[in-house]
């Protein structure tokens, strides 16, 4: 799809009301079972945060406000109206800052692990530095189940350059400051509608208290922790996840 | 030809290499003794010093929380040399300019040194390599570009002489730009940048620069200079002098074999202490996906070698080792090989290679392989010469044919 002259790869599937899906640093998620699941109940729309799975990031991209633009646009041009927005870790943080700039277009609002504020003190390490972090430390801090993690000594050429490639669209979306907004917090009052947190418990990359933390940040938002999970829920439990996700929804 | 003496300032007093996993970015600081530094930095300093009495010219870089170079600001270092010395040039190699946030700081240091020493500065610019991305902070993603848009601001903020100018970039912005003071060479001070591939090579020979070319060896060196020989060619209408083109190896001279390759050996320190973790080789944007997939797998090396060995290493032409006979024809090979250069950049102190040895080699180099290379430079047309170089056939390493074929083993 072309959006704002940058060709947008854009997943569809499912049918019913409109849920914007925006993925996390390690790449797209609608083909992972828990989508499949998810597009029962509703119309999924899942784009390619560009510079993700062998796309080209556009000069002028260098930060989220980019995406979050992109997205809002994307919620235009589709006339998407009752949308549930839900966002996994940096999709979140997009998720989050979209929300607090206009939520007409959206009926509720949920953060999977999600990135995007500041909750500790300055010398506090929030969020795990995932872009300096040794190989196999990411396993153990993305996983409850470290041996979830992909295997790059299994992939392909074409796969390792991918990770490769996502790892840098990754950095120049989230490097400085690292991963969240200082403003954000000052402006979550703005979102109005309701907003659930969905949390794996052992999460290395954002604790469960980095997760409290963010969901005090807005009035009325509530939180559904899954144990046996850590930093992606929806791929370690994919039926608790998609359970607490649908009970939010309805 | 000219020749530049250079050390990376290192603080070999390391502990257990298994005790820690990387040297550079999170080797913790509890292990540099500020007394044993301080000791080190007037050593070096001194031979920096002893450099200029000899003859030679001088060179300084910089890098960030590493053991391996204790010049976390080369500026300031050549600062005192510009003091300090008398003669010789001083070339910083190079100011990393997309880790400089502000390049008209960039601009007014560089003026600065310029000025007291009289004229003396050749400045270098650096893209950087990887593993000052977490040092700085900065992403490494464009690093190129961003390289390119600093030098535009610094060279306007150079010779701009009539009040302050506006630059509003897409990396960089400054709106009131009116160094104090002014550089003293006019219009302003040489430029060298370096070169790590033949399409990097290319924006340097179009602006007629100096370009730089670190360690590439046999395997590398060519294409490198290739690259800038046909992009000068097509810019200028007219072969690249031998002085638009440097390059850098680690070279000891000994008296005799033994004691070039107990000296050579010391300066393998520089290549073989530097044990570096994964991800600080690696971060995000420095490499095209592909070679950071390779960097990944752990089969590319984003600079030094991995396991070097002083054989292995002379035979790519990183290292030249020998007496002044060995090294003069080593050199000679190489720069045959490369199609000609005039810089011979010389690492020339490493690891705990004494300062009376450091000496020795650095007498030997200028009063015996000097000569030499002026000479060979000077009666060398360098079409010619280039030219010769194209015809040869590939070569991955040098052939060391006699040259010590014991002290080679």
């Amino acid at each position: 799809m072309k959006l704002q002259g940058i060709d947008l790869d854009v997943a569809r599937m499912g049918s019913g009301p409109p849920l914007l899906m925006l993925h996390g640093g390690d790449g797209p998620v609608a083909g992972m079972p828990f989508a499949t699941r998810l597009a029962e109940k509703f119309e999924i729309i899942a784009p390619v945060h560009p510079g993700f799975a062998r796309t080209r990031i556009p000069d002028h991209f260098d930060c989220i406000n980019d995406l979050v633009y992109l997205y809002l646009d994307l919620l235009d041009k589709l006339d998407l109206r009752e949308t549930l927005l839900v966002g996994f870790s940096m999709g979140g943080w997009v998720a989050a800052e979209m929300a607090t700039m206009t939520t007409e277009r959206l009926s509720r609002l949920a953060l999977v692990n999600s990135v995007g504020v500041k909750v500790g003190g300055r010398d506090d390490r929030d969020i795990a530095d995932v872009l300096a972090v040794p190989g196999e430390r990411l396993a153990e801090i993305m996983f409850h189940d470290p041996s979830m993690m992909p295997d790059f000594a299994d992939m392909s050429e074409e796969q390792l350059e991918t990770v490769t490639a996502n790892r840098m669209a990754l950095g120049v979306y989230t490097w400085d400051p690292y991963m969240h907004n200082p403003k954000l917090p000052g402006r979550l009052h703005r979102v109005t509608i309701p907003v659930h947190f969905i949390w794996g418990a052992s999460d290395g990359v954002v604790s469960v208290d980095y997760g409290r933390g963010f969901c005090a940040m807005i009035p009325g938002a509530t939180m559904t922790v899954i144990e046996k999970a850590g930093h992606v829920p929806h791929m370690e439990q994919p039926d608790r996840f998609v359970e607490a996700l649908l009970a939010f929804a309805n | 030809m000219k020749s530049w003496w250079f050390t990376e300032d290192c603080y070999p007093y390391l502990p257990d290499e298994n005790s820690y996993r990387s040297i550079r970015v999170e080797l913790p600081n509890i292990h540099c003794d500020p007394q044993k530094a301080s000791e080190l930095y007037n050593r070096y300093l001194d031979l920096w010093c002893a450099a200029d009495e000899l003859g030679l010219e001088i060179m300084v870089n910089e890098h960030h929380q590493t053991a391996t170079c204790m010049v976390p600001a080369a500026p300031i270092m050549i600062g005192i040399l510009a003091r300090q010395t008398e003669r010789a040039r001083l070339l910083i190699l190079g100011n990393p300019l997309p880790n400089r946030n502000q390049p008209v700081r960039v601009a007014e240091e560089m003026a600065m040194i310029d000025v007291i020493s009289k004229g003396r500065l050749e400045c270098g610019f650096v893209r950087s390599v990887p593993y000052e991305a977490a040092a700085a902070n900065i992403l490494p993603y464009k690093g190129t570009e961003r390289l390119w848009e600093a030098h535009d601001l610094i060279l306007k903020a150079w010779t701009t002489h009539d009040g302050p100018f506006n630059f509003e970039g897409r990396w960089y912005h400054h709106r009131q730009v009116n160094i104090w003071p002014r550089p003293w060479q006019q219009p302003h001070p040489p430029v060298w940048v370096t070169m790590g591939s033949a399409g990097t090579a290319v924006p340097v020979a179009e602006h007629d620069y100096v370009g730089a070319a670190f360690l590439a060896g046999y395997p590398r060196i060519r294409s490198i200079f290739r690259g800038y020989r046909d992009a000068y060619l097509a810019a200028h209408g007219k072969p690249a002098p031998f002085d638009r083109l440097a390059y850098l190896a680690l070279c000891y001279v000994g008296e005799n074999e033994r004691e070039a390759e107990d000296g050579a050996n010391h300066l393998m320190w520089y290549m073989q202490a530097n044990k570096v973790a994964e991800q600080w080789q690696n971060p995000p944007g420095y490499h095209s996906p592909p070679i950071a997939a390779a960097v990944m797998r752990g089969v590319a090396s984003p600079g030094i070698p991995v396991n070097p060995t002083l054989d292995q290493q002379m035979a790519h032409g990183n290292v030249f080792a020998g007496t002044p006979d060995q090294v003069y024809e080593q050199i000679k090979a190489f720069w045959e090989y490369s199609g000609g250069f005039g810089h011979m950049m010389i690492m020339g102190q490493a690891g705990f290679l004494s300062d009376a040895d450091a000496l020795k080699s650095m007498r030997l180099y200028t009063d015996e392989v000097y000569p030499r290379l002026r000479e060979l430079t000077e009666r060398s047309d360098p079409a010619e010469v280039a030219e010769r170089s194209r015809a040869m056939a590939n070569k991955e390493s040098a052939d060391l044919g006699n040259f010590g074929i014991e002290f080679v083993r």
